[in-house]
């Protein structure tokens, strides 16, 4: 069953600038590779070789950080959305 | 009893008459400490409205000076300033908008071997600075200070805003326990913002500032707000502390102050 991801401003040159993409799988893991298939280059600029995910980026299922959940092995069930959310710096010197 | 002169009355009766601020929170605001850290993007309107809200106190840490380029964004700075420290200029505009407001400037670069002597003193530390490396920098001085860390950042036309309240909160390390690598971020040219998402946040951050000056309302602290531009759309993330966190955590392996190296990347 599909659900909503929405893709942080840095990684949108990888969705064609599209900033909500929709993907199909049960859990956190499976939305990741449904993501790299439909946009190649995207899983490793969200996750380590291992998998997990980037120690300054983090995956929102709702409103809870998936760390806090079961962390890429989380289930995903009908109408969630999924955030992605990376560190930010700016300030605008 | 709150001790004001008539002109401070009339000066803040928009905020004296609000019950939940009145003659008690105003003087609370008169007696508050708040440290600015950039008088950028994000700086400027936070340290401008918090100024006008009559913040007794404002200290300004930056080592820059002004540009053209910075005012597309930077309001507290103006064209006839260009060249001018921006901690020096900031301190004008304040000295003309509010003279109860006693500015401290810090023209100096923040590392580890400054921060603590520049964050005694102060209770809030609202930080606009622009690169990683500060960020944990100012994380890390918070924690291990206990300064509420009142924080926001952007890019482009998304920002982010929360507080970090040691002890009764997470820290930006339990948020991201490490700063990105260089290489990992757009680099500076394709960066770029839209100027008035600094103020939108920047102001975000003035509020929050103020509430915990005033005790009212419920602070961002355990909440990341995300403020998407385009989409028009806010959104609240939970944010939990990490009881693994490398600074904040129940055993703490950094005890203290790292030198990241500063790199042009906005993540």
């Amino acid at each position: 069953m599909p659900v909503k991801v929405r893709i942080p401003t840095p990684l949108m040159k990888l969705t064609n600038n599209q900033a909500e993409i929709s993907a199909e799988g049960e859990t956190i893991a499976d939305i990741l590779n449904n993501l790299e298939s439909q946009f190649a280059g995207i899983k490793e600029r969200i996750c380590e070789e291992n998998g997990a995910p980037r120690r300054f980026i983090n995956i929102y299922l709702n409103e809870e950080d998936i760390r806090f959940l079961e962390g890429e092995k989380t289930q995903i069930k009908d109408g969630d959305e999924i955030s992605i959310i990376p560190a930010i710096a700016g300030g605008a010197r | 009893m709150t001790d004001f002169t008539d002109e401070q009355i009339e000066r803040y009766s928009r905020h004296i008459i609000l019950p939940e601020v009145g003659g008690v929170g105003q003087r609370k605001m008169l007696d508050a400490r708040v440290l600015m850290i950039g008088a950028g993007g994000l700086g400027s309107p936070a340290a401008y409205y918090l100024a006008a809200a009559g913040i007794g106190h404002l200290g300004i840490v930056d080592f820059d000076t002004v540009d053209l380029s910075n005012l597309q964004r930077q309001i507290i700075h103006s064209t006839e300033r260009i060249g001018m420290l921006k901690t020096e200029s900031a301190k004008k505009t304040i000295a003309a908008l509010n003279p109860d407001v006693n500015v401290t400037t810090y023209n100096e670069r923040i590392s580890s071997q400054n921060i603590k002597e520049l964050f005694e003193g102060y209770d809030y530390i609202v930080d606009g600075s622009d690169n990683f490396a500060t960020r944990f920098l100012i994380n890390d001085a918070c924690v291990l200070m206990n300064k509420i860390n009142i924080h926001g950042s952007i890019f482009r036309f998304e920002g982010q805003a929360t507080v970090f309240h040691p002890k009764n909160g997470p820290c930006y390390r339990c948020l991201y326990p490490e700063p990105p690598p260089p290489g990992l971020v757009p680099n500076c040219q394709e960066g770029g913002v839209l100027g008035v998402l600094a103020g939108i946040i920047g102001n975000i951050q003035a509020v929050e500032t103020l509430k915990l000056v005033l005790g009212i309302g419920e602070s961002l602290s355990g909440k990341l707000l995300i403020y998407d531009a385009l989409n028009t759309e806010f959104r609240k993330l939970k944010l939990k502390r990490d009881v693994n966190c490398p600074v904040c955590g129940d055993n703490p392996t950094i005890k203290e102050l790292i030198d990241y190296e500063e790199f042009c990347g906005t993540a």
